[in-house]
């Protein structure tokens, strides 16, 4: 039985080791004290929590100005509240006046289940990423979120962090570097790519194995760090294998799927699928139960890729 | 603003008179702008930058200068003339008010110029950046102030009231908020359109220690200015009744020069008003 991590735990303690470090480094929530895990940094340095209440659209407000007084401000909350109803904010107080203050998502994607699509975090990645100035990271696991977390502190800029509370295992190994801007491959093979991050890492790497029984050599890119957005990796990819898949826990139109594709369409144009959730709310079921209905399980992930595959192959007899 | 040449109520009714010109100027030359609400927070930024802000035009990065922050981000008329003229950027900079690739944009942005705080304009997003300069400073144990200039028509916006409630809850008495009450907005009066009375009352009842004041009486802004914060441990909200397009006669009380830009007949009239008054 693999071991499963809430990746929240290592934005935590992370989280604590700086603020022990650095006084500026202050932590900002919406009543979410528990849900992002601050409950020892409470506790800790429990003048540098500053809880606002159920007031996005203030808390973001609240961060530009900490910052602006001195203050490292990471603002935690649910990603769909923190993102949706506090867009604007995002958009004005943070990237266009480039306010180094970090967002912290917390349950991302479909985490929060059965509570349904309000609760439900699939449009945060298609709305920040269109924002000017501000960077996005998905990370996929403990070591991965715990650098993302100490690269936003070291990072002078606002950030957008999309954190889970899905059980994910590790990936990456211990010594593993995150670079923002770039991706990481996780197998390299060359008759399709699986492109994905976060919480649908390990079944691409689980899917990339089973494709291998059906005589398809699958390269895995974590593309954690969706702007910037590895623009390289992906153009190798598409040069190299020649048919792509990505993977998110997100809806289709305008995430992961939608950066590759556009870079895709205007460098290297190749046989792509779009996994994600497909435009619609979701209906009552536990993430992992969703992202199996959505076909985001091992053998989905598997059949999309033959199925890319089948095309590429197609395109190629039609022309020679 | 330094101690030692902080301007008179005299003087600063003098210097706000020649402020309007300079606006005016600017916007009558670019062919747009905000001259109601900009007039009608002039007199406000001329007696604050003028004598109440300690804050070194030439050090606008101080850590511990006090924070000014244009909510009513749309008067960045009234926003630039006062800054240019206390020399936090030359005056010669105002002609390129809104013209291609201008640092002057019709919006602040405080990446392009000093002495502008947040990049405001959206309307409901000043005063929780405010909330947020001064508890840092509150945490910091640092003593400047935040003021923060809103207009009316913007207390619409709700963000303002999750930020009033905060400030209240965490007694930010370096706080102090300043509501350009003109009675208008970009269509109509504020009362015709979703009624903001008693605005007094509203916040108190947030947690305020409440003042109104005329808006374009030097003397009466530099008394409230200088006796903040008014009760220990609360916020202040100084409520200033002013009029839109306040000092010329043609201007005054309505909506239609809330972005309407005065012809070449009307600019000279307007010019000569200002110049006898």
């Amino acid at each position: 039985m693999t071991t499963l991590f809430d990746c929240r735990d290592a934005f935590a303690s992370t989280l604590e080791a700086l603020a022990q470090s650095d006084q500026r480094v202050v932590a900002v929530c919406n009543d979410s004290v528990g849900s992002s895990k601050l409950g020892e940094f409470k506790k800790r340095f429990p003048d540098r929590l500053i809880n606002v209440g159920i007031a996005e659209q203030n808390m973001i407000g609240v961060a530009a100005g900490l910052a602006n007084g001195g203050k490292i401000p990471f603002v935690c909350g649910a990603s769909c509240f923190l993102t949706g109803r506090a867009l604007e904010q995002i958009k004005a107080d943070l990237a266009y006046a480039k306010a180094n203050v970090k967002l912290c998502g917390m349950s991302s994607g479909m985490a929060y289940g059965e509570l349904g699509p309000t609760h439900h975090s699939i449009e945060d990645l298609a709305w920040t990423r269109a924002i000017a100035d501000l960077s996005v990271v998905v990370p996929a696991d403990p070591t991965e979120t715990s650098q993302a977390i100490t690269l936003a502190y070291n990072h002078v800029g606002p950030m957008f962090i999309r954190l889970s509370r899905m059980g994910v295992p590790a990936v990456h190994a211990d010594n593993y570097q995150f670079v923002l801007g770039k991706a990481a491959m996780l197998a390299n093979g060359t008759d399709v790519t699986l492109i994905s991050n976060g919480t649908l890492v390990t079944r691409c790497v689980q899917a990339a194995k089973k494709l291998r029984d059906h005589g398809i050599s699958a390269r895995v890119l974590n593309m954690a760090s969706i702007r910037p957005l590895d623009r390289e990796a992906i153009v190798m990819a598409a040069r190299e294998t020649g048919a792509i898949v990505t993977v998110e826990e997100h809806t289709t139109q305008g995430g992961l799927g939608g950066a590759v594709a556009e870079v895709i369409v205007q460098n290297e144009p190749v046989p792509m699928a779009i996994l994600g959730i497909p435009g619609v709310f979701a209906p009552t079921g536990s993430a992992e139960f969703l992202l199996d209905h959505f076909g985001m399980d091992v053998p989905g992930i598997v059949d999309a890729a033959r199925a890319v595959v089948s095309r590429k192959v197609a395109n190629q007899r039609l022309a020679s | 603003m330094n101690p030692d040449t902080a301007l008179s109520a005299a003087a600063l009714k003098v210097e706000s008179q020649e402020s309007r010109k300079a606006t005016l100027q600017m916007i009558f030359g670019a062919g747009l702008g905000h001259v109601g609400g900009d007039f009608s927070a002039l007199d406000i930024t001329t007696v604050l930058f003028g004598a109440i802000l300690r804050i070194n035009p030439k050090d606008p990065t101080a850590m511990n200068r006090d924070r000014f922050i244009m909510s009513k981000g749309h008067a960045a008329g009234a926003l630039y003339v006062t800054l240019a003229r206390q020399g936090f950027f030359s005056t010669d900079l105002l002609s390129t008010f809104m013209k291609p690739l201008s640092r002057l944009g019709g919006h602040p942005d405080r990446t392009k110029l000093p002495g502008v705080e947040t990049n405001t304009g959206p309307l409901g997003h000043g005063l929780p950046v405010g909330v947020g300069t001064a508890l840092a400073a509150k945490l910091s144990g640092n003593s400047y102030r935040t003021f923060v200039v809103t207009g009316d028509g913007e207390l619409q916006e709700g963000s303002n009231w999750e930020a009033a409630m905060c400030a209240a809850h965490n007694k930010l008495d370096n706080l102090i908020v300043t509501v350009d009450r003109n009675g208008l907005q970009q269509g109509d009066r504020t009362e015709s359109t979703c009624g903001l009375d008693s605005l007094a009352a509203k916040w108190r009842a947030f947690g305020f220690e409440v003042v109104e004041v005329d808006g374009h009486d030097h003397a009466a802004l530099l008394d409230v200015y200088s006796r903040v914060p008014l009760i220990p441990g609360k916020p202040t909200c100084v409520i200033a009744r002013t009029i839109k397009g306040k000092g010329v006669s043609f201007m005054q009380d309505g909506a239609a020069w809330h972005h309407k830009v005065p012809s070449a007949t009307e600019f000279e009239a307007a010019m000569l008003e200002l110049q006898v008054a």
